[in-house]
């Protein structure tokens, strides 16, 4: 028995048949929505690669049930860039080198969003890496990802300054 | 995962009556069900979405000056609430000291509570396990034994419990306020998880159907907020699950410690409130031998259950660490950061 | 942009500074990888695909006794279940041996286990839940037999061969003797743990037969080496096989060779004839795809008076499975790291009921080097000698055991201006002498760092059309080092060209072999080939220009221009030039085209050694009390030959050093010696550093030109990071602590 839910995705609300209650968060991005950003690293909440944002919030969207997500929104690395003009966190992590193979990157990149949303780690580059942390990165590129963060925080909020 | 009914409950009544039928499970944030589901542990036929019950991610003050903390409030929420760090540290340091900010953001207080336990043998559906299949043996007995259990534990079943933010909830006297068929009812938190023995297939006192409907603290659990501290050790710097770790609560009256609250973490099957080692600051100075007698009085009656006689001797120092961190004072910034021993220095050490 | 085997975007033009060899270009790729737009392997779902899932082996010897595949069958959406009762049959069996890069593969072909983890059966349905569903609901059952776990299982032997053909033996003077007339000895025993690659992108492929033609989209690092491995096994020919690895999530080294659950999935699309998914869960990365073996490493040192040594014993014993042949390679760093009259490496492994090791980012050079680094300073120690004095008193000047010159050696140079920039002449000599302003305990510990500048086998393509754009192919990979830039780079400069200007395209077998992405020798070998293409297009340019009296070229010659800026200049006279488009235009030529080789020069090779050098100065905080350890600060001075791209490589670097922090302080696979079952195959605790263990890191880039390693004069950056560091924190934690843990990782247990 299929379930409607409704789903803001990226800004566009639409109407989602789950067909299988099952689809988690991630497998719907993925498999149905064609939404390929997000990455599945483990399926179990221990690598971060599948970061979303879920109502403003940065979470896993491996462990997220679709169907329990129904009249939710969510943003993810493709809803980001505004057109043309990426995200200042997508810029900053491409300035710092913050990734290498760029598999984790979609997740560090929302993980980054998400943080700075939550405006609970400052410019304290010791809360910054705290708080990446629930992202892996295996290729080794946390150096350039910790600045990164914190050149993004900079300019969006600046950005929201001005 | 085997397929199942998806239920969304309305109201509490209907999920206690939805959940009644065996197989079936509640489903909050699910950060531990859909994992122990993946992973083949939890196969349940039904599951109830509770994530829309009115009320329940409320947190609220009680009439008597405690604090009610809804089912459904999210782990972050909870600790970034400024006004709640500040009268409970070491519940928003054990908070912020779990898991990974996505996970905190999804994970519910009571979800919290009700985690299963990170034994390999657990969650390995290829090996013996006693909580897993009743009768079946425990496997981590003999095998890797490195993060078992030092106190309470028993020759059917040495995991350990590993939540944080239970640590310093069982310090402070926390009640479970639970929803059940027949109506509702509490349980101290102390009480709330149950020690294996011979039966480690049951981990909590909930019965059937029976739904956490919230966490609440008593009144005087705000007295201590002055030198509250949680002290996680882990194998690496974040993102991991406690070797040991413990919640120390001091009020002191002038030079003497009035009373201690003192709890350990990734030691048993539950969070472990050492009841003898608080009796032991009782009326002393906040010195550094008092803290080595109530973190011997603390493991008192630890023996290792495999290879981790270490974690005793560990768990020991840190109490005496969480100790003297309380008795120095909860930080100005709260919370504090979970990996601040290793903060940077500006300029880096010379000699 | 539709097909991602060619021309990634280039990066927002205020990131750019240049377009050739030595600017530090952003990633030409970076902004696919920020968007979510770099498609990967598994994020293509071709029309009619199906998903695959594995169900594994729960023991680690023995046999399938029982599989439930009615039950399987019976659930919604599965629509074949392949066991070996139904697998297709292969044109090759997977246990042929071919060349030492032929890895025996458990493909369904009969019942037997040989290591926990190993695929025992496929199940193929129309989505992932069901799949995974069918795949739980076989519920295996196994005939177990004792397994063979550990270092200490019966049955040691001296291999034939180790690592990739070296010699298991390789003995110089004579030790015993040396360390009989030496003042001062040290014999120390060192074990390193099982490590698994984990690139963060599990292993898979997505499918599709039409035919005996076969589209595979397919993480490689070596693509023309996995077509002509899956033509061998399907009997098809290699150019039927198409590869499309654009992107990799990681590879180090676990994606070298195809993988048995990647050929499973191709099986399992012809099985059910349409395109098949399949994507390894985490837990089943525990096995068949690899890992580094675990070693215990007995090293022997003596010493003269001065500091001098004497004699280096270095014995290694490790493992391998029971059915193939890999051995970490670890003595190899006691040939060339530091200079004695006798050395000897000697080899020895034991048979484990494991998947076959595999080479993991600096096999050999990264456990060998943890060893040596610490063997080294432990008998600094012994003479009372700071390590950085110690080490240079041992400088070697030649390669020790084979006599050669390096063909280039900054080391001395890496020595100097690391210990400058860490401020390591502060350091006290004696052990536990730091604290922190909170307490901690710090330490300081250094690392000599090494790795062989190889060379493979590599071909490229470079055409150069009337437009003026060229294009330039090559099967080359990015797994995150960055050959869509720096390869990109090559070819900008050879052509002459500005890098917008090239059509780059990587990362497709369609394309001319490009070797394979590992061993650090990818920049080097893909580089000269396009350089070699790129020469060809040149001259072919130069020659029309030069022979015809309306260029201002003309009688210059070959050898008298160069090409720049998208112009032939004369090189006496720069201010005389002509540009690619005219040339082509009056030479009538739509297009000229060159092909490359790269590969070794075997007289050089012969004449030289050839290594990078560096060296990692760390420095570790100790809680005195709790035993936590975190790597607080580290300084890499690398000398690495030419630098393509600084901000690439020295991200490679980084990368490197923080694997030498995980090597150091927590990456370990744990094995159930009963079961033979690693007991924390997931990411939550098998641990490799999260953000916070990553401490304040800086790479130096130590000038070095090198005439003799290739055309390019490139030696390689992408695993030398990984050695020097894990040593130079153990080292760190000993000048801590005052306690010296000699079985890595260093756990806070062992320092309680």
């Amino acid at each position: 028995m299929s379930i409607d839910i409704v789903l803001t995705v990226n800004g566009t609300r639409r109407t989602i048949p789950i067909a299988d209650p099952r689809v988690t968060l991630l497998d719907l991005l993925r498999e149905q929505l064609g939404l390929t950003g997000a990455k599945k690293g483990c399926d179990r909440g221990q690598c971060g690669a599948c970061t979303v944002l879920v109502d403003g919030r940065r979470i896993n969207g491996c462990l997220a049930l679709a169907v329990s997500l129904d009249g939710a929104d969510i943003l993810t690395i493709e809803g980001l860039a505004q057109g043309e003009a990426l995200h200042p966190v997508q810029a900053a992590f491409i300035a710092h080198d913050g990734f290498q193979c760029g598999f984790c990157t979609p997740g560090q990149i929302m993980s980054a969003v998400g943080l700075i949303r939550e405006a609970q780690a400052g410019d304290d580059p010791e809360r910054v890496r705290e708080a990446m942390s629930g992202n892996l990165c295996r290729c080794g590129a946390y150096a350039g990802i910790t600045a990164a963060v914190l050149d993004a925080q900079r300019a969006v909020n600046q950005g929201e300054a001005a | 995962m085997r397929p199942f009914d998806y239920v969304r409950a309305r109201d509490i009544a209907g999920a206690v009556a939805a959940a009644a039928e065996p197989g079936a499970a509640y489903l909050a944030a699910g950060t531990n069900l859909l994992d122990l589901m993946k992973g083949g542990v939890s196969r349940p036929t039904r599951l109830v979405d509770i994530t829309r019950l009115p009320g329940l991610a409320a947190v609220t003050a009680t009439q008597g000056g405690g604090l009610r903390i809804g089912a459904l409030a999210r782990n972050s929420d909870l600790a970034h609430d400024q006004a709640f760090a500040r009268a409970y540290p070491a519940v928003a340091e054990a908070l912020l000291s779990g898991a990974s900010a996505q996970l905190r953001n999804a994970a519910t207080a009571a979800g919290n509570v009700m985690q299963r336990t990170r034994c390999p043998y657990f969650a390995d559906t290829a090996s013996a396990c006693n909580k897993r299949r009743p009768g079946a043996g425990c496997e981590a007995r003999g095998g890797e034994t490195r993060l078992s259990a030092v106190l309470g534990w028993s020759e059917h079943c040495i995991a350990t419990h590993p939540s944080d933010f239970c640590v310093p909830l069982v310090a402070l006297d926390a009640v479970v306020e639970i929803a059940s068929p027949a109506g509702s009812r509490e349980v101290p938190l102390e009480a709330f998880h149950l020690l294996p023995g011979d039966a480690p297939e049951r981990e909590t006192v909930l019965e059937p159907g029976e739904l956490v409907t919230a966490l609440r603290l008593p009144a005087e659990a705000a007295a201590f907020a002055g030198h509250s501290r949680y002290l996680k050790v882990r194998d690496r710097t974040s993102y991991a699950f406690a070797v040991v770790s413990a919640a120390a609560a001091l009020r002191l009256d002038g030079p003497r410690i009035a009373e201690a609250r003192l709890a350990l973490g990734g030691v048993a099957l539950k969070p472990w409130r050492a009841r003898a080692a608080e009796a032991a600051l009782a009326g002393r100075e906040p010195d550094a031998t008092a803290f080595r007698d109530a973190a011997d009085a603390a493991l008192a009656g630890a023996t290792p259950s495999g290879d981790n006689g270490f974690k005793i001797e560990l768990a020991r120092r840190i109490v005496a660490r969480a100790l003297t961190l309380a008795a120095a004072g909860t930080p100005e910034r709260l919370p504090a950061l979970p990996a601040s021993a290793f903060a940077p220095i500006p300029g880096a050490a010379s000699p | 942009m539709t097909d991602t085997a060619s021309r990634p975007d280039p990066a927002p033009r205020p990131l750019r500074q240049g377009s050739s060899i030595g600017q530090p270009l952003t990633r030409r790729d970076g902004v696919l990888k920020v968007t979510g737009a770099a498609r990967y392997a598994a994020d293509h779902s071709p029309p009619g695909m199906l998903h695959a899932v594995m169900a594994v082996s729960r023991i680690a010897r023995g046999r399938v006794a029982h599989l439930d595949v009615a039950a399987a069958e019976a659930h919604p959406g599965v629509v074949a279940v392949m066991t070996p009762r139904n697998a297709p049959r292969l044109a090759r069996h997977p246990d042929e041996k071919g060349d030492p890069f032929t890895f025996r593969l458990d493909l369904l072909q009969d019942d037997r286990v040989r290591y926990a983890n190993q695929p025992v059966a496929v199940v193929v349905a129309e989505t992932l839940e069901a799949a995974t569903e069918g795949a739980a609901l076989l519920a295996p059952r196994f005939e177990a037999e004792p397994p063979a776990t550990g270092l200490d299982a019966d049955g040691r032997f001296v291999p034939g061969a180790i690592g990739i053909g070296d010699p298991p033996d390789v003995v110089k003077g004579d030790v015993e003797a040396g360390l009989a007339a030496a003042s001062r000895r040290i014999e120390a025993t060192y074990e390193t743990a099982a490590q698994y690659h984990n690139a963060l992108e599990p292993h898979a492929v997505v499918a599709s037969w039409d035919g005996d033609r076969l589209s595979l989209e397919m993480p490689s690092q070596g693509l023309a080496m996995a077509q002509g491995r899956i033509a061998g096994l399907f009997g098809i020919d290699p150019g039927d096989v198409h590869i499309r690895s654009p992107f990799l999530g990681g590879g180090f080294g676990s994606k070298g060779m195809v993988a048995g659950p990647q050929v499973l999935g191709i099986m399992a699309a012809r099985l059910v004839g349409r395109p098949v998914k399949l994507v390894m869960r985490r837990e089943q990365m525990f096995g068949p795809v690899g890992h580094r073996a675990p070693t215990r490493q007995t090293l022997r040192l003596g010493t003269d008076e001065a500091g001098a040594l004497t004699a280096l014993d270095h014995h290694s014993l490790t493992a391998s499975s029971t059915f193939d042949d890999f051995f970490e390679p670890s003595g190899g760093v006691s040939h060339t790291l530091y200079a004695a009259p006798a050395i000897a490496t000697r080899h020895e492994a034991v048979r484990l009921d494991t998947g076959t090791p595999l080479f993991m980012r600096a096999p050999g050079e990264a456990s060998g080097s943890a060893a040596l680094e610490s063997a080294v300073d432990e008998m600094a120690q012994a003479c009372g000698m700071d390590p950085l004095a110690f080490r240079l008193r041992n400088y070697a000047e030649a390669e020790p055991v084979s006599g050669k010159p390096f063909s280039s050696k900054a080391l001395r140079e890496c020595y100097a201006q690391g210990a400058e920039r860490f401020g390591w002449s502060a350091r006290p000599l004696a052990p536990r002498q730091m604290r922190d302003e909170a307490g901690l305990l710090v330490g300081w510990g250094l690392g000599t760092a090494t790795f062989p500048a190889l060379m493979f086998q590599a071909q490229a393509r470079a055409e150069l059309r009337a437009s003026g754009d060229a294009t330039v192919e090559i099967g080359a990979i990015d797994m995150g080092q960055g050959a869509w830039t720096s390869l990109a780079q090559i070819a900008a400069e050879e052509l002459g060209l500005d890098i917008d200007r090239i059509d780059f395209r990587i990362g497709s077998s369609d394309l001319p072999d490009g070797g394979i992405a590992g061993g650090s020798a990818h920049t080097a070998t893909a580089g000269a080939a396009i350089h070699g293409a790129a020469a060809q297009v040149v001259a072919q340019l130069a020659a029309l220009a030069t022979a015809d009296p309306a260029s201002p070229l003309y009688g210059a010659g070959n050898a008298g221009v160069v090409a720049r800026g998208g112009r032939l200049l004369r090189r006496d006279d720069e201010g005389r030039g002509e540009d690619f488009v005219a040339i082509l235009a009056r030479a009538g030529r739509g297009a000229v085209e060159g092909r490359g080789t790269g590969a070794p020069d075997p007289a050089a090779r012969d004449a030289y050694a050839m290594h990078a050098h560096g060296a990692v100065f760390a420095e570790v905080k100790v809680d005195p009390d709790l035993g936590q350890i975190r790597a607080t600060r580290l300084v890499g001075a690398f000398a690495a030959g030419r630098i393509i791209n600084p901000r690439l490589v020295r991200s490679q670097y980084y990368g490197g050093m923080i694997w030498g922090v995980s090597f150091a302080l927590q990456e370990q696979a744990v094995m159930d010696p009963r079961s033979g079952r690693p007991m924390n195959a997931n990411l939550a605790e098998y641990h490799v550093p999260v953000n916070a263990d990553v401490p304040s890191l800086e790479a130096i880039l130590v000038e070095e030109a090198d005439p003799h390693v290739n055309p390019l004069g490139i030696k390689g950056v992408g695993e030398i990071g990984v050695t020097g560091t894990a040593g130079a924190i153990a080292n760190a934690v000993w000048h801590a602590t005052g306690i010296r843990v000699r079985s890595l990782p260093i756990t806070l247990d062992r320092l309680l």
